[in-house]
């Protein structure tokens, strides 16, 4: 008997290493350490924890996350490896079609709020390997209605066309004509960080607008901006130390991370390998610069003389009469991209909300700014962030008062 | 039945200064450590943020950041054979509540003791004989002297980043310093802020006059700083708005500012607030504490089990704690006995406002940070012969003035009507042209044997406790020691250029309703003898080892300073006799 389960195991071995190197579907080694690890890391670099756990429940992975999308609220799904609630009863083959391509078991389509568009570009050996990683996390039971979107959203063979219109599968092809640290940060940007889900510009139907890569995208009441080298309006006066000490801290020399750029933070990029950091922020710096750039707007006009009024008296305590705040303190208003934004959405609610910067091990800080709502009507706070766009050798189209007004009006409904 | 809640390493009562240092060194031993604070939990962006925070008619005159008094009073009076009255409304201090305690309201002035201040008893007899002292006095030695605090000292000045001048750097006295200092291993961390108009004008007039006038140590930050726990601070925009507010500006040295956000991140930190202490619990022996009882807002009572307890809430509610817990004797000042509540003491402050030519003198009184000033320290402690004076102690004193608030800035001449339009004008003429140095004389109060804490007999709280009876008064020490400072100060604000001075002397008896400082001092106090100190040099209970009673309450006097540089350097310093020594033996740390 004992040499013929000698004999199974060694079967069994062979025909996982075969299936290694061919059509997949066996389990993945148990201990299997570098695989395992690799998982654990690119689960970090995804941030799926971010989407498919409900903060502060402590349920990690288990979804029942509620996503808000332009379309509709989607429920995020339960990825530990339950059988009855989770993942546990997929295979490898189920998995990879699920991350690369959007598509479920049953054959149906993912909404993109699951950003397979992105993580297409990963390997199929990076997603096993995440997927040898979440097979080691506890097995949670927590069904989860997944499709929560309203009509006519709720008909997932219309993703079919979505698909057709926007998605293309394949992984990422390298560059020959870059480094391999540009490369490595296309990767990252580009698939496993999902950079682009939330800042590049999205059409009327949530694909990506590729031409405008990474130039900032409005979403959740926030600007995520622009992560371009673009000099006003993107990470143009940003050394690649400023990007990578951001990334990994939630502050540097000119800013502070804050709204959801927090939650990325703390859970995926302050965790990110220095090397990657790096990698990311040379990807970033190399995205060319816009080309339609406004001129500031001149001292002397109204909005600018209010707004500065506004300025020296409400805001210069901690940013400075010189819009440079206090180095990883006070953000410096003077090379923010979040206040040259095209979109000022994010700079509006902050001015009227307020709002917490991100603490980390390193930066436990996390300095705050107040609301001004209850202090400034929108003729204010337009001119008051109209003047902060242009004062400081910078540009940025005036905001006006009706887009404050209807910001207030949709930040009632927020809870963040 | 209190509610009985998993056990801990360490409870600590009060998280304020004391707490919070205590907090954080002792996670960072690897205790489980857990925070019991009667106020709610503050935080600077949320709490105080700069464009509400500067509210006088809110914060200074409706005391929005103080305990209310129907929480928690006492009872007071001036002499031994008076009916004591509860107190209804805070005047001459004001009772901190919350997470960050008086670290939050304070004006961050942020000086040390001179090194005779620890060994008042001993210096003065030596050089003065013990017939000098009045017979009722009851100054004692701390029994820790300047040497063992200045490392401690240090780490609390670092932890704030104070801006400030050194006068004594290794024994070498440095120019533009306080020349009386005790020694400094090394400089303030950050420079002297800046000084507006009146407190330069004050320091030339000093030095004029042969006094060597030195920037009051601040913790509201000339410029930028990173502590030594990583967290970040901004330079003093010079508002004008610190005692009595929070600031949020993140340049006022506050446990906000400079412990909280990391102690918060500790995962063997917890902190419980909105929950108020009602008594410390005792084994049968009475000689070991087993944790502490609180009751939540709900009116919930539960029991926070600990091996080791730190009570680190303001002086008052220090003694009153120990009173109520009954832990040491009560003392008692007709006998002569016992140890809780004696020595307590104030301070002795007075002030001469300076009126100046208009038409020449524009000082801009809103130009100010809590902390700045121009003092001289050649009247504080024992640095002048008091043999012709017949009185001990002393005070610094100086141009400190702190703010041009409108409700507490309009001080008009002598013999202006109080109302109407000549008060109005007088006011109008007056305002930027006034020195109104706030505590500009701040005396020591040292400590008598009918000036002490105990329980009313009259009076409860709302759970039936008797409410703690302060019986306070100043004796002619203190008057004369005043009246011969504020006459030397004046001298310095004539010399400026005033046309008018009004003297406003420290007059007893003691008034409970006229604000002085908030540093009420005494009624737990450390020393060397069980029979007349309640904690130990390490401020450790003599009766109950496992308890560590931090802050004011442990002077035996006041000297002539503000008192938190030395209560959070002996934080500091109990802390690491917990962890070098009390930690690897848990008992007494001083055999008596």
């Amino acid at each position: 008997m004992r040499s013929a389960a000698k004999l199974s195991i060694a079967i069994g071995a062979a025909a996982a290493w075969l299936a290694g190197i061919g059509l997949g579907g066996a389990d993945p080694d148990s201990q299997a350490f570098d695989q395992i690890e690799k998982g654990r890391y690119l689960t970090t670099v995804a941030d799926c924890f971010a989407c498919h756990t409900v903060p502060e429940i402590g349920k990690p992975f288990a979804g029942a996350r509620p996503i808000e999308t332009p379309f509709g609220v989607i429920t995020s799904s339960n990825i530990t490896p339950d059988n009855d609630t989770g993942i546990g009863g997929w295979t490898d083959e189920q998995f990879d079609d699920a991350v690369r391509k959007g598509v479920r078991p049953d054959g149906s389509r993912l909404y993109p709020a699951m950003p397979f568009p992105a993580y297409t570009k990963m390997s199929r050996d990076d997603v096993l390997a995440i997927r040898a990683y979440l097979k080691t996390v506890e097995p949670l039971h927590q069904p989860v209605k997944a499709n929560t979107l309203p009509f006519p959203f709720n008909i997932r063979t219309a993703m079919r066309v979505w698909d057709a219109l926007y998605f293309t599968e394949g992984e990422f092809q390298p560059d020959s004509r870059q480094s391999a640290v540009w490369n490595r940060g296309a990767y990252l940007v580009q698939g496993p960080g999902h950079c682009t889900a939330c800042h590049t510009p999205k059409t009327v139907l949530g694909g990506d607008k590729t031409i405008d890569n990474l130039r900032g995208f409005n979403l959740q009441g926030w600007f995520a901006p622009d992560i371009t080298g673009d000099n006003n309006q993107g990470l143009g006066q940003w050394s690649e130390a400023d990007i990578t000490t951001y990334l990994k801290t939630g502050h540097n020399r000119m800013t502070a991370a804050i709204g959801p750029m927090s939650e990325e933070i703390v859970n995926a990029t302050s965790q990110y390998s220095d090397s990657d950091l790096t990698a990311i922020a040379t990807y970033l710096k190399s995205q060319p610069q816009r080309q339609d750039n406004t001129a500031p707007l001149p001292a002397n006009s109204p909005a600018m003389i209010a707004g500065q009024a506004i300025y020296r008296d409400q805001c210069s305590a901690c940013h400075g009469i010189d819009g440079r705040g206090v180095a990883m303190l006070f953000p410096s208003l003077a090379q923010s991209a979040l206040v040259h934004a095209g979109d000022p959405t994010s700079a509006i609610h902050l001015v009227l909300r307020g709002g917490r910067s991100v603490a980390t091990r390193q930066e436990p800080t996390a300095p705050g700014m107040p609301s001004f709502a209850w202090q400034l009507n929108d003729d204010q706070v337009a001119a008051v962030l109209t003047y902060i766009r242009n004062a400081w050798q910078t540009a940025g189209t005036p905001v006006s008062p009706d887009a404050v007004g209807k910001a207030r009006d949709q930040l009632r409904a927020r809870s963040d | 039945m209190p509610k009985k809640l998993p056990k801990k390493d360490v409870v600590i009562i009060g998280l304020g200064w004391t707490g919070s240092i205590l907090a954080n060194e002792l996670t960072d031993e690897g205790l489980d450590v857990i925070a019991i604070e009667r106020g709610p939990w503050r935080d600077a962006p949320t709490e105080f943020p700069p464009n509400y925070a500067q509210d006088e008619l809110r914060y200074r005159i409706r005391h929005e950041l103080f305990l209310r008094p129907e929480q928690n009073t006492f009872t007071f009076r001036n002499k031994m054979n008076q009916t004591a009255l509860p107190i209804r409304d805070w005047g001459s201090f004001m009772p901190p509540n919350g997470v960050g305690g008086g670290g939050v309201h304070w004006n961050a002035e942020t000086f040390r003791f001179l090194p005779t201040d620890f060994i008042a008893r001993t210096h003065l007899t030596e050089r003065y004989g013990a017939a000098f002292l009045p017979e009722d006095m009851t100054i004692q030695d701390f029994g820790v002297t300047y040497d063992d605090l200045e490392p401690h000292y240090d780490a609390f000045e670092y932890l704030c980043g104070t801006s400030g001048t050194a006068g004594n750097l290794r024994g070498q006295i440095q120019e533009g310093g306080n020349p009386f200092e005790g020694p400094r291993s090394r400089p303030y961390p950050t420079p002297a802020q800046k000084q507006p108009f009146s407190h330069t004008l004050f320091a030339k007039a000093a030095r004029e006059l042969g006094y060597k006038p030195y920037p009051q140590p601040s913790g509201n930050l000339s410029q930028a700083y990173t502590n030594p726990l990583g967290l970040r601070m901004g330079p003093c925009t010079y508002c004008g708005f610190c005692e009595w507010f929070g600031c949020g500006n993140y340049s006022k040295a506050s446990p906000q500012t400079t412990i909280l956000p990391l102690l918060v991140r500790k995962s063997n930190f917890t902190a419980r607030d909105n929950s108020e202490v009602l008594h410390i619990n005792l084994d049968r022996s009475g000689k070991h504490a087993t944790g502490v009882t609180f009751v939540d807002t709900g009116g919930v009572e539960w029991e926070q089990p600990a091996d080791l307890v730190i009570l680190s809430a303001y002086t008052l509610f220090n003694v009153q704690m120990l009173l109520h817990s009954k832990i040491g004797m009560p003392y008692d000042p007709v006998a002569n006995k016992g140890v809780i509540g004696r020595n307590f003491t104030h301070q002795t402050i007075s002030t001469v406002n300076g009126f100046f030519d208009n038409k020449k003198f524009n000082f801009n009184p809103f130009i100010a940070s809590g902390a700045i000033g121009m003092c001289i320290d050649e009247f504080n402690g024992d640095n002048f012969d008091h043999g012709p004076h017949g009185f001990v102690g002393g005070g610094y004193m100086g141009q400190v003035q702190t703010n041009g608030r409108p409700i507490q800035s309009a001080s008009v001449p002598p013999g202006t009507p109080k109302w109407g339009a000549a008060w109005k004008n007088a006011a109008r003429d007056n305002y930027l042209s006034t020195v109104r140095p706030g505590t500009g004389v701040h005396g020591s109060f040292y400590s008598y044997r009918d000036v002490y804490l105990d329980l009313d007999p009259t009076y409860t709280d709302r759970f039936g406790r008797p409410l703690m009876r302060m019986t306070i008064d100043f004796h002619d020490n203190e008057l004369k020691q005043n009246a011969f400072l504020t006459d030397k100060f004046a001298e310095i604000i004539r010399a400026m250029g005033a046309h008018t001075l009004d003297k406003q002397y420290r007059k007893g008896p003691y008034d409970a309703t006229d604000y002085q400082t908030t540093h009420l001092n005494g009624g737990a106090i450390m020393g060397t003898d069980p029979a007349t100190s309640a904690i130990n040099r390490y401020l450790q209970s003599w009766d109950v080892p496992n308890l560590f009673v931090m802050g004011a309450s442990a002077f035996p006097q006041n000297a002539g300073y503000n008192p938190t540089d030395t209560v959070a350097a002996l934080a500091f310093w109990a802390a690491a006799a917990i962890r070098g020594q009390y930690l690897k033996n848990p008992g007494p740390l001083v055999h008596a």
